[in-house]
């Protein structure tokens, strides 16, 4: 996000007038903000980072595949770099053995970054939560953008996430107080790589990111 | 194949000093084995391979198996003098057995189309990194199964060509499958928790409030 681009932007903070604008556009002049085109842009080429971790990365294929084509929402272009792409599908279980390489991975990505928790698993641990091996879920470590449950879900459900990370996308704001977070100077764009202790991973979860359900006793 | 009785006796003439110990199987699956000790076992390993009648020359399968130490309460009847008078009296007596760890390797033979022949190896005690001979130079299909009991169950392969761990990483110090292990406490909110988790949960409930000195309940 270059500097010129953010102060386009400001130039249009005032939201165009709904009636003005379909007026406009009757006469044959189309008018939209630099956020509108922007966001516009972003979220109709979204590329995931290439990876799969199990059985939910046979789902996240057949979504890609062309049966259920996430082409159609521009997602097809799946990279192989994480610098080159701007979501994370944590598809399949997440084992502590894994989880430094998948944190690494998130903070070699460029901002704008998303990620979708594909699966019980990634979400929580799963079937696995009470083993000893396995990540009781991502957002231990990394901010997750949308949650999938299932196991593994059915590639509509992953369609379905991501449509609603095309609208979170959208409703992004370029400026003002709540502009999107990545926008910010003081957010952070990397999160602390976990080390392999001699028990377990350390820390087990990063204190600033999460905080488990308290639970509440009447 | 012949029965566990008469593959003893062929080890014992072909490779002198073996000691064999035919290892029952009461149960449903009546897969009775042959317990080899630690000074001869890759002898009689490769031997096993390479006898014409044998010929087992493929390991399918090598496990492991925690023992905790276990005390039988039996009841003996014994002579005794009560009140001058020798009458039968029952004892209870305690017998103590400790534990060990166990690999147990599953051979079949692809010549001769026959197997399972069920190998166990027992370790003196539940020690770290106690000591078991390896099967991997006989059978190479053994070497990453036995990297994986070294993994779960902390027994160390002598002779073995890579002895590391496989599954886990290389700074962890337990042994997960071994009947002692505790994971470590992670736990978080559970909806609907039973049985051991919800013991785990109780320790993480915040003290229920008591009202009118009701007893302190945690769960």
């Amino acid at each position: 996000m270059g500097q010129g681009a953010v102060n386009l932007g400001t130039v249009m903070e005032e939201p165009l007038d709904e009636g003005l604008r379909s007026e406009l556009q009757r006469r044959g002049v189309w008018v939209t903000s630099m956020q509108e085109l922007y966001n516009w842009g972003r979220k109709n080429s979204i590329w995931p980072l290439q990876f799969g971790l199990a059985c939910c990365a046979i789902e996240m294929i057949a979504t890609a595949a062309s049966r259920y084509d996430l082409a159609r929402f521009g997602g097809e272009v799946f990279r192989p770099s994480p610098r080159q792409a701007d979501l994370m599908i944590v598809a399949g279980t997440v084992t502590k053995k894994m989880a430094p390489q998948i944190v690494r991975l998130y903070n070699q990505m460029p901002d704008p970054k998303y990620v979708i928790a594909m699966g019980a698993c990634a979400i929580s641990g799963g079937p696995f939560k009470q083993g000893y091996n396995v990540l009781k879920g991502i957002d231990r470590y990394i901010p997750v953008d949308v949650y999938i449950p299932g196991c593994p879900p059915r590639p509509e459900a992953l369609l379905h996430a991501f449509m609603e990370l095309q609208r979170k996308i959208d409703e992004q704001k370029l400026t003002g107080q709540d502009k999107a977070e990545f926008l910010k100077k003081e957010t952070l764009s990397e999160y602390p790589v976990p080390a392999f202790g001699a028990h377990d991973l350390e820390p087990p979860a990063n204190p600033r990111l999460f905080h488990p359900p308290a639970v509440e006793r009447a | 194949m012949e029965s566990l009785e008469e593959i003893k006796a062929r080890i014992e003439t072909s490779v002198p000093g073996a000691k064999i110990e035919v290892v029952p199987n009461p149960g449903p699956a009546n897969q009775p084995s042959l317990l080899l000790d630690h000074e001869h076992a890759v002898a009689v390993a490769r031997f096993l391979r390479d006898d014409p009648v044998m010929r087992l020359d493929f390991c399918s399968n090598v496990t492991g198996v925690d023992w905790l130490d276990r005390t039988v309460k039996k009841k003996v009847k014994v002579k005794k003098l009560v009140e001058g008078e020798e009458k039968e009296v029952e004892e209870t007596q305690e017998e103590f057995f400790p534990g060990y760890l166990e690999a147990v390797y599953h051979l079949f033979s692809m010549a001769h189309k026959h197997g399972p022949l069920v190998v166990r190896l027992r370790t003196r005690d539940r020690a770290r990194f106690t000591p078991l001979p390896s099967l991997t130079p006989v059978w190479r299909s053994a070497e990453f199964q036995e990297r994986e009991i070294y993994d779960l169950y902390g027994i160390r392969f002598e002779a073995h060509p890579d002895l590391r761990r496989i599954l886990m990483w290389d700074e962890f110090e337990d042994f997960p499958m071994r009947k002692d292990y505790r994971e470590p406490d992670d736990y978080e909110y559970e909806p609907t928790p039973h049985d051991e988790v919800l013991e785990k949960a109780k320790q993480h409930y915040p003290a229920r409030p008591t009202v009118d000195g009701a007893e302190e309940v945690t769960a």
